[in-house]
């Protein structure tokens, strides 16, 4: 529900940081500016300029803070409504204050979101990038700000837009057989249809093809360490991480519980899932940790195998074998910096390997660059690739996709109607992203097109 | 002024197309109807080409018929050439088409006319509406009477401010050798309509005789000929050829050499012409890379001389004319016996109409056809017989009849031209229906027939016949649902000789049909029963079985459409208190003033943001408040 009342928040990361701003929304922006903030010049605050001044508690007869103002008057903001920032000192407890201090003027707490939601509502932006705004807020990496910034900049709808008009083409030149059939306009030029729908069932594969990619760059990588006790997992998180979060010590099974980290591989954002050593145990924890290990392995993106390069190959090498089969995995060789008695069965022959020495931190930067390259395969610059992030587009591109797939089907047959039902269908698919329908657009095309005419 | 004694229910204003459905609808259903018309000689005249039908026009005539309107069976009875169009390309997108005898035409339907109880027939020229207090109370004719009625219906054509163009020439005219209805648009303007220019044209008429036939290549029509009707047996009309010649280099030459004399191209039509139907001079010079254009000359009847040459609709000089046609091979020594013309016309913007084509302005006014922005007989007489029908149930005080977008075609149309408006004339195309799949020629009487029962427009007979079909559609799908090949000698052999000899034992004739391979045909090869099947049953069941999962699928999306359809819109909704719509958008809402979000959604610009803007403001408690 759209009240339009006026909402408030800070919108600076929580914590104590250099700078921290209040912003408000709404018809009463410009009165809480008034209130609250004395310009140290004469006059009030003028659209679109920063002033510097003091917010002050009148119920109290204090200053709370020296701080800079900006009013930013509708529809020129970022809501289209009224936007007054207030970026004060970063220190926690003088935010609060300030922002209490916006609050007790009539203004509400926003929700999550709202600021985009509104920016959405009142025409600002379009659906796609309203989902892009929220993804640069929760960007934790280059790459996902660098991709969530592509789509905000409508990088996706003018893709979206360029197989739109290849389907539309399409789908005029079957409507214009259909609807004059009488009219001179030669054979049905198939080929003509074809290749327009071909290249844009090309582009919706590619972009498909890119929507991992995408997820993977804005949701991150889960990344599960799993190996025998002792086999070197925690040194390893530890050394990823560069602090000592897990105990690491030489009593085989001292971590029982999933340990998940965040860190940043290459621009890629990595969740490490530290687990269990995997082993035959009688003990009921860490035999309950090691089952939450195994049921953790499915869900993961890439699997790293921690082996001891420095013992002979185990049972419980093996079981860990069997429990990634078929998973991604990469298999890394630990300890490699003491005489290597590690040999893999035969049947590992093409298991993907790098060798590292947590302790020393030898191989650490190799092992962060084949796990990210796994993930960023870097077709062509990034920054050139549009990819698909959200599942929502996915899905709809999917649509598309099978429709185009029963136009394939159909296309022999020369039943112009399925093909054009076909046809539509993908346009709806496509335009599901953008929220744009066919209607007269056709129509202009056809005529445009054709001579037509009794 | 004298007040005509004798009040009527419905008086309907013109007897084209339109009107003649809309008088007949109306008398039909009991109301005391009057139609009135400038030439009582020039009823239902084909004023433009003759012929009916063709794609999307042809479902609007069959669509019509089921309703019970008389165009399908007055082109039966009259028809010289019939055809199915599009065959090969689908069921939905198959239509009919018929060459009229164009003098025939408008006797039948004047006969049916005089035929009908309930309804008078009188010539007058209707200069204005008598109005009282935003209500119309009848109208006033230009020899001084002053007939009094409950509804009117009015559907004028291209005769309100008539102006006829050949050449740089130009004269008053609502059709060549008819007088315009001078007055009456002025009278709308003056109340409060917005009323525009539209412009048409027609190609010349030339004489046979002066064509030489052998130069053409020679079009005959199906054989036998399929009629447009549910209730027509056969067509025993004889049935004659239409020829098809081209235009030519030179010809194109003599038109650009006229354009500085064409009212088009020299800004004296003000009017605008329908983009899908252009005159000559316009396909040259938008598509100047086409080195010929195709014209059929179709015959204007049995006994004239008189042909049409579609396609080559002109307002060029006369003298332009002349060479031109005869530039054509074949038609080297053509003689034109009426020259080709472009005719002007004031329309109402349907945007200030309901869905039951009342105005919004003026109570118990109903427009219908080419005052609607319109073009074509089929699209006129679809709104005349709505407009009709609706005059009727207003009399009699009942809920209007809406047919929606996934009912027919006409329901398209309509909703199409009141909740988007026209600035060209419209004309129905079966890529503007959404649902096309399910709104097909030969399923019009199972769509639209218990309806036209219903409002009392069906003869009992014609309804029981209607139904009986229905049932043995039912019970055929049913039977060959449960019907099994039996896997003998013989149906082996049939189906390895169609390429199906993987078909197994137990397969249901019904999974049989939906193979492409076979057709309700090849079921009469197999099956003794299938045999004796009506054919208007046969072909219901094979598309009904072929298509069964898109026809589904359609279903669906209907069935997802009707939430947005249903949520209605209050006429009082201030969208000036929605702040957050933009202004483009608020303006379009305002002129529109769309019923349901649904029909908000197809504004062209109205965006899906401004859609659920709309849709949380009809939910959020402080508009409630505030419409109240």
């Amino acid at each position: 529900m759209y009240i339009r009342d006026t909402i408030a928040a800070v919108s600076t990361p929580p914590g104590n940081g250099g700078i921290g701003i209040v912003r408000v929304s709404g018809d009463r922006a410009a009165l809480v500016g008034s209130t609250l903030f004395k310009p140290i010049k004469n006059g009030g605050l003028v659209s679109h300029r920063f002033s510097f001044g003091t917010i002050y508690d009148t119920e109290h007869d204090q200053i709370v803070d020296e701080a800079m103002a900006v009013l930013m008057c509708s529809p020129h903001s970022y809501t289209r409504e009224d936007v007054l920032e207030l970026h004060c000192h970063g220190g926690w407890l003088v935010v609060e204050r300030v922002l209490a201090l916006v609050l007790s003027c009539g203004v509400r707490l926003a929700e999550a979101g709202e600021f985009t939601r509104r920016a959405f509502l009142n025409g600002r932006i379009d659906l796609t990038q309203a989902e892009a705004v929220m993804d640069i807020i929760a960007s934790e990496s280059d790459s996902a700000l660098q991709l969530a910034q592509q789509l905000r900049g409508g990088v996706l709808s003018q893709r979206l837009d360029g197989i739109r008009a290849l389907l539309l083409h399409g789908l005029a030149l079957v409507e214009a057989y259909i609807d004059f059939p009488d009219d001179d306009l030669g054979h049905l030029d198939s080929v003509a249809i074809l290749t327009a729908v071909d290249d844009a069932r090309r582009q919706i594969g590619d972009l498909l093809g890119s929507f991992e990619e995408g997820r993977v760059i804005r949701e991150g990588i889960a990344v599960l360490i799993v190996g025998k006790p002792n086999a070197g997992k925690s040194s390893l998180l530890n050394r990823l991480l560069n602090e000592n979060r897990a105990i690491v010590t030489s009593i085989p099974g001292t971590t029982r519980d999933i340990i998940e980290q965040k860190i940043n591989f290459e621009g890629l954002t990595v969740r490490l899932l530290d687990t269990a050593g995997i082993r035959h145990t009688e003990d009921l924890v860490e035999r309950e940790g090691i089952s939450r290990t195994l049921e953790q392995i499915p869900r993961a993106d890439l699997v790293l195998a921690v082996f001891d390069a420095s013992a002979d190959f185990t049972a419980e090498d093996q079981l860990i074998l069997d429990a990634v089969s078929g998973r991604p995995v990469l298999a890394v060789m630990n300890k490699c910096d003491l005489p290597r008695r590690l040999q893999l069965p035969g049947s590992e022959l093409f298991l993907d390997t790098v060798d590292i020495a947590a302790l020393s931190g030898a191989g650490i930067d190799l092992l962060k660059q084949r796990v990210a390259a796994r993930f960023l395969t870097g077709r062509g610059d990034s920054r050139d690739r549009v990819a698909l992030s959200r599942a929502r587009h996915r899905d709809a591109l999917e649509v598309a996709a099978r429709h185009l797939a029963t136009f394939g089907e159909n296309f022999g047959e020369q039943n112009l109607e399925l093909l054009a039902l076909d046809l539509r269908g993908a346009l709806e698919g496509v335009g599901s992203v953008t929220g744009q329908a066919v209607n007269d657009e056709l129509l202009d095309l056809i005529f445009s097109s054709f001579c037509i005419g009794k | 002024m004298m007040t005509y004694d004798q009040t009527y229910d419905v008086i309907v204003v013109g007897a084209g197309h339109a009107g003649c459905e809309a008088a007949l609808a109306a008398a039909r259903m009991g109301c005391r109807t009057m139609l009135l018309t400038i030439n009582l000689d020039a009823i239902a005249l084909m004023s433009c080409n003759p012929s009916i039908g063709g794609l999307a026009k042809g479902h609007l005539v069959k669509e019509i018929d089921a309703l019970g309107g008389e165009m399908a069976k007055n082109i039966d009875a009259t028809g010289i050439q019939f055809r199915i169009l599009n065959t090969k390309k689908g069921p939905a997108v198959r239509a009919s088409r018929a060459q009229a005898d164009k003098q025939l035409y408008r006797l039948r339907m004047k006969r049916v006319l005089e035929q009908q109880d309930n309804l008078d027939l009188k010539q007058g020229e209707v200069t204005s509406l008598y109005l009282e207090n935003s209500q119309v109370r009848g109208v006033e004719i230009r020899s001084g009477i002053r007939y009094l009625s409950q509804t009117v219906v009015v559907t004028t054509g291209t005769f309100m401010r008539g102006l006829i163009h050949i050449g740089l020439n130009n004269y008053p005219g609502g059709r060549a050798g008819d007088q315009p209805s001078i007055g009456l648009s002025d009278q709308l303007r003056t109340v409060g309509f917005s009323v525009g220019r539209l412009k048409t044209g027609t190609p010349a008429r030339l004489d046979i005789r002066t064509i030489d036939l052998s130069k053409l290549e020679t079009q005959w029509g199906d054989s036998p000929p399929q009629p447009f009707s549910f209730n027509t047996e056969r067509i025993t009309m004889p049935q004659v050829p239409c020829y098809i010649a081209y235009t030519n280099g030179r010809s194109h030459d003599i038109i650009r050499g006229g354009l500085d004399r064409s009212p088009l191209y020299s800004g004296v039509i003000e009017g605008i012409g329908p983009r899908y139907c252009p005159s000559i001079e316009d396909k040259v010079v938008r598509f100047p890379e086409k080195d010929r254009h195709q014209t059929f000359i179709e015959p204007e009847g049995l006994d004239t001389v008189e042909v049409y040459p579609s396609g080559m609709s002109t307002s060029l000089p006369i003298d332009v004319q002349i060479a031109f046609y005869r530039s054509i091979v074949g038609l080297e020594r053509v003689e034109i016996m009426r020259p080709a013309y472009a005719i002007e016309y004031d329309y109402v913007d349907p945007i200030q109409l309901y869905h039951s084509l009342e105005t919004k302005l003026i109570a118990n006014l109903f427009h219908g056809g080419q005052i609607n922005g319109t073009s074509g007989y089929e699209e006129a007489a679809a709104q005349g017989l709505i407009a009709g029908v609706n005059a009727a149930l207003r009399v009699k005080g009942e809920e209007p009849l809406v047919l929606g977008r996934s009912d027919a075609y006409i329901g398209v149309m309509i909703d199409d031209l009141v909740t988007l408006g026209t600035k060209e004339p419209y004309r129905m195309f079966t890529s503007r229906a959404e649902y096309r799949l399910l709104l097909r020629e030969d399923n019009a009487d199972l769509r639209l027939r218990d309806i036209g029962y219903r409002l009392g427009l069906i003869c009992e007979a014609e309804y029981a016949s209607f139904v009986e079909k229905r049932q043995r559609i039912g019970c055929e799908l049913e039977r060959l649902s449960r019907t099994r090949l039996q896997h003998t000698e013989a149906e082996c052999a049939y189906l390895s000789g169609k390429g199906l000899a993987d078909i197994q034992k137990g397969t249901t004739l019904e999974q049989l049909l939906k193979r492409p391979e076979i057709s309700y045909e090849d079921l009469v090869e197999l099956d003794d029963v299938s045999r004796e099947t009506l054919s208007g049953v046969r072909e219901q069941v094979e598309i009904q079985t072929k298509y069964k999962g898109y026809i589904d699928r359609q279903l669906e999306q209907v069935a997802q459409a009707k939430k947005l359809e249903s949520t209605k819109i209050p006429t009082t909704l201030d969208y000036n208190s929605i702040k957050s719509l933009t202004t483009e958008v608020r303006e379009k809402l305002l002129k529109n003033r769309p019923g349901t979000l649904g029909q908000a959604s197809r504004i062209p610009g109205v965006t899906p943001a401004a859609i659920s803007i709309v849709s949380i403001a009809l939910k959020s408690s402080s508009w409630k408040e505030l419409a109240h």
